[in-house]
């Protein structure tokens, strides 16, 4: 995010008066919610703030925000988002996409996008499917995902959004749910991340693949399926009876049960969000041996893209003075004189 | 090719009279062949002459040494009279090994000179070249006159005192040769000096090493003169040719690719908007991104993106931000762009995206030169996606072309294509600098405060352009995409009646782009008569020399050259129409010709060349003869 004044709104300023055109049960809708409740406590103003999407489901989201809003082609959203960003850096720059539209057709921009730092937040809504095209399987798609392209079970390996964006140079990384009410938080902490905060959003698709992430989302369970990193706060889940510790002889992480409440003689990991081989360790935490890490798991700001870029701009146009008409006569020229060449 | 002067009198009298000398440098592509020939330009357009210039070299950048397939050639082509092509044929070909006179020799005029690095011509480079017996021996060059010299050996004398290793030393050979092709048609040594100076500015030592063997060039010239014949079987004298008419201004030499660039700097300056360029690095339209990549102060920024596709979709972003996105690429690069082309078309933004043609399909000939992308930039998109076109004929003809783009860019919102080809960018020509006071202003605005009856973001100006609207603006807030939007509103809208309207507004608004364009006149001879040669780009010095010669033999043949490809002048139909026959020579398999026919029904016959290589004055000399008889 920018360095900005704050602005005073409510949720129904962030509003549109299109009609949204999810399927009812979607988790966008939630989605939706949860950046329109967001938009106010960050003092955001519509004016300077742009949506910009590629293909899918959730790239739609931009009709229904009131601010700026730019709906591309598949997998280009990234890339459009830079040149809006160059362009005018003052811009509070959002991407919206989804998985086949970030990790498939766009996988190379959603890397380059990392790599280069530019200050903006991409919300992933990974819901393992392709929805809008009618529920072939996706790049995170579980293997033997059965669909219409797939009626014998997908064979390739899925992707790991988070472990493909550290691994492209994220200085970002979060995770949530579209339904859970720490969302908001996450959205809040990517946005005061100056560069590119990477969010990947398990979304809901009722209607493809339907409840694909219940055993970690369902609220019932979740205090002993989720873990919830806060920074400074130690790695804690199943209300405090459980923890992850890291086995220092085989440099892998581990759950200890807690007696007590004594964290700290269980040897619990304190979240640091700088850490990044501890980020690497958390994102690749396998579901069932370990809770799903939700909330901040990497957040260490560099400098952004589009402020090199500039710097290096105004640094290269010092002291220069724009004449085109010097410009044009650069290099050995010669004069031809009236009535004949001049020698 | 096209000065200032020749473009505002096509009909001068012939040239015949005039003398004019075409030069062919050609070595292995390590022998700094492309150097050689742009340093003998620039001594050449410093003595007046006017010229144009033809690099031909190969895709390899370093091909292996000695072999047909890594030749480099530079031709150069100058005179005291209007030069419009890089020569037809060679008067003086310098060959720097066996391979370079093979592939070269046959494009000599009969009874032209040969200077030949006899140095080089041993066995094992014979060998490579596929030669059985050393043809500067065998008597095969028998109709050519040839000069042997052992340039290799003469330059290593000559840099003896600067210690450099022996790989070192030849490297200056090109030098050498330089030298004696400057002494022989009399030009200054200094800038060469100068601009050796400053290029090795951190090695003094291969700077002078380099001046050394330019100096020993130059002064075996002078003395192979005084000691007559006696240098084999070729001879060697001096030639004057002298400052072509040209119109009084300064001037300065200028390839395509530098007056594109210039070009697109003038028309951001003209339309009042900071430049964002987004690029990928490709044959040959890198040249653009390097020259704008220097031109921070201009309001310049440059983006090398990941891909081609990012390369426009961060143009298209930026455009949308308020700044005047600009691509560029050549045939491959520009079909991947072809899906991002389409949502510029349908959100209606500004862009100028430039096509350096090369020949194709697929790889093709990343650095030859072909015009077969204008089926592509007429139809290469899904959906009926009409864009302006235009096409410049030479390097300095890319200025004007530049900013005419961003002009129909900005005034009518949409994506204008701007085509050019690998000739053009490569070649080099005499440009009379333009006066900037001169150009003329069409600066931009920008919605910025809510209309009257609230805000409609595909409401339209008599153009039927729609509002550029900035994020950032307070209150403006809206949203624009790919897929089609309602009239005036801008949502979207599946309608079947909707998209009908929408269609016909977006292929009325790019039509209504000929309100703005000027008549199409015809370059050289009459409008009506027996024949029309129509061509578009690069092909423009050839057909206009062939058709002055024919026009001069009293043939009643006319040179019509179009710029503007789509859309096309309102009169163009009528005036081809007052000709008997029209042909149109293209260096494709018939692409202007098929639309010709397509648009205005006229029995346009296709005259065409994809050899890679330019056409020559006298193959279209040859078209004009058939369709007369």
């Amino acid at each position: 995010m920018n360095e900005m004044t704050k602005i005073t709104t409510t949720l129904k300023d962030w509003e549109t008066d299109q009609e949204v055109r999810w399927c009812p049960g979607c988790g966008d809708y939630a989605i939706l919610k949860a950046v329109q409740r967001t938009m106010p406590d960050l003092g955001a103003d519509p004016s300077k703030t742009v949506f910009v999407s590629g293909i899918g489901c959730s790239s739609r989201f931009p009709y229904y925000m009131e601010t700026y809003g730019f709906h591309t082609i598949h997998g280009r959203a990234p890339a459009v988002a830079t040149g809006v960003k160059l362009a005018n850096p003052e811009l509070d720059v959002w991407i919206i996409t989804g998985d086949g539209d970030a990790l498939s057709i766009g996988g190379n921009h959603t890397m380059h996008l990392l790599r280069r730092n530019l200050d903006c937040q991409v919300m992933l809504f990974n819901n393992e499917i392709y929805g809008l095209t009618k529920g072939q399987y996706s790049p995170t798609s579980r293997q033997g995902t059965q669909s219409p392209s797939t009626p014998y079970g997908s064979v390739d390996r899925p992707a790991s959004p988070c472990a493909f964006a550290l691994g492209a140079g994220a200085r970002f990384v979060a995770r949530g749910i579209d339904i859970h009410k720490g969302l908001p938080d996450v959205l809040k902490a990517a946005h005061a991340h100056k560069g590119t905060s990477f969010i990947e959003i398990f979304q809901n698709c009722i209607v493809y693949n339907k409840d694909v992430f219940e055993e970690f989302a369902a609220k019932k369970t979740a205090a002993d399926t989720q873990l919830h990193l806060m920074n400074g706060e130690p790695m804690l889940f199943g209300k405090g009876t459980k923890g992850i510790t890291l086995n220092r002889k085989t440099l892998q992480l581990e759950v200890v049960d807690i007696v007590d409440g004594d964290w700290e003689a269980a040897d619990v990991i304190v979240h640091d969000v700088t850490n990044r081989s501890v980020a690497h360790m958390l994102i690749e935490m396998q579901f069932g041996e370990f809770p799903m890490a939700l909330g901040v798991l990497y957040d260490d700001p560099r400098p952004t893209f589009e402020s090199a870029v500039v710097a290096q701009n105004e640094a290269a146009a010092a002291g220069k003075t724009p004449d085109l008409q010097a410009l044009l006569s650069k290099g050995q020229t010669w004069t031809v004189a009236e009535g004949g060449p001049e020698l | 090719m096209a000065t200032a002067l020749k473009q505002e009198q096509p009909n001068s009298p012939n040239s015949d009279g005039a003398e004019n000398v075409v030069v062919r440098f050609a070595g292995d592509s390590g022998d700094g062949m492309q150097l050689t020939g742009g340093q003998f330009t620039l001594s050449t357009a410093l003595a007046g002459s006017d010229l144009a210039t033809f690099p031909d070299f190969p895709a390899e950048i370093r091909a292996p040494q000695g072999t047909l397939f890594g030749v480099s050639a530079f031709q150069i082509n100058f005179g005291s009279r209007a030069i419009e092509t890089a020569g037809d044929q060679p008067d003086v070909l310098i060959a720097m090994n066996p391979a370079a006179l093979k592939t070269n020799v046959d494009a000599l005029r009969a009874g032209g000179l040969i200077i030949a690095d006899a140095g080089e011509f041993g066995k094992r480079n014979l060998d490579k070249a596929k030669y059985e017996n050393n043809p500067l021996e065998d008597g095969s060059l028998a109709k050519w006159q040839l000069l042997k010299l052992d340039i290799s050996a003469l330059t290593l004398e000559a840099v003896k005192p600067f210690g450099l290793g022996n790989k070192e030393a030849l490297r200056c050979k090109n030098m050498w040769t330089l030298g004696l092709a400057l002494w022989m048609f009399e030009r200054d040594r200094q800038p060469i000096v100068d601009w050796l100076k400053g290029k090795f500015a951190k090695l003094p030592d291969v700077a002078e090493a380099n001046i050394a063997a330019l100096n020993a060039g130059h002064a075996y010239g002078e003395t192979a003169e005084l000691s007559g014949d006696g240098l084999g079987s070729g001879h060697l004298t001096s030639r004057t040719v002298g400052a072509a008419p040209s119109a009084p201004g300064k001037y300065r030499t200028v390839t395509g690719a530098e007056a594109l660039s210039l070009g697109l700097v003038a028309g951001a300056q003209l339309a009042g908007l900071p430049m964002f360029f987004g690029g990928y690095p490709i044959t040959p339209a890198s040249a653009i991104l390097h020259h704008l990549s220097r031109l921070k102060e201009f309001g310049v920024t440059t983006f090398q993106a990941e891909d081609e596709i990012a390369a426009i979709a961060a143009a298209i972003g930026a455009s949308y931000a308020g700044k005047l996105g600009i691509t560029s690429s050549s045939g491959p690069g520009i079909a991947l762009k072809g899906e991002a082309m389409g949502l510029a078309i349908m959100t209606e933004l500004p862009l100028v995206i430039v096509n350096s043609q090369r020949g194709g399909p697929s790889t093709g000939l990343p650095t030859k030169t072909e015009q077969s992308d204008l089926y592509q930039a007429v139809y290469g998109r899904n959906g009926d996606a009409p864009m302006p076109i235009i096409a410049a004929r030479s390097p300095s003809d890319a200025f004007e072309c530049a900013i005419e783009a961003v002009r129909i860019a900005v005034q009518y919102m949409t994506p204008v294509m701007l085509l050019t080809d690998g000739y053009i960018a490569n070649a080099a020509e005499p440009w009379k600098i333009p006066d900037v006071s001169g150009l003329e202003p069409f600066p931009t605005t920008f919605l910025e405060t809510m209309p009257e009856g609230g805000l409609k973001p595909y409401a339209r100006d008599e153009k039927l352009a729609r509002p550029w609207i900035k994020p950032g603006t307070p209150g403006l807030m809206h949203r624009i995409g790919g897929i089609e939007k309602g009239i005036d509103t801008g949502h979207i809208d599946y309608g079947a009646a909707n998209h009908q309207k929408m269609t016909e507004i977006r292929r009325d608004k790019v039509l209504g782009v000929a309100d703005s364009v000027p008549d199409q006149d015809v370059a050289l001879g009459k409008a009506g008569g027996k024949l029309a040669v129509v061509g578009w780009g690069s092909t423009f010095g050839p057909i206009h020399q062939a058709v002055r010669r024919a026009v001069e033999a009293g043939k009643d043949v006319a040179h019509i050259h179009i710029r503007n490809i789509w859309p096309m002048p309102k009169n163009l139909g009528d005036l081809l129409k007052s000709y008997e026959r029209v042909i149109v020579p293209e260096m494709n398999m018939g692409q202007l010709k098929t639309l010709l026919r397509d648009q205005y029904l006229v029995d346009a016959k296709p005259v065409n060349k994809v050899s890679g290589q330019p056409f020559t004055i006298a193959e279209i000399e040859t078209a004009i003869e058939e369709n007369l008889s």
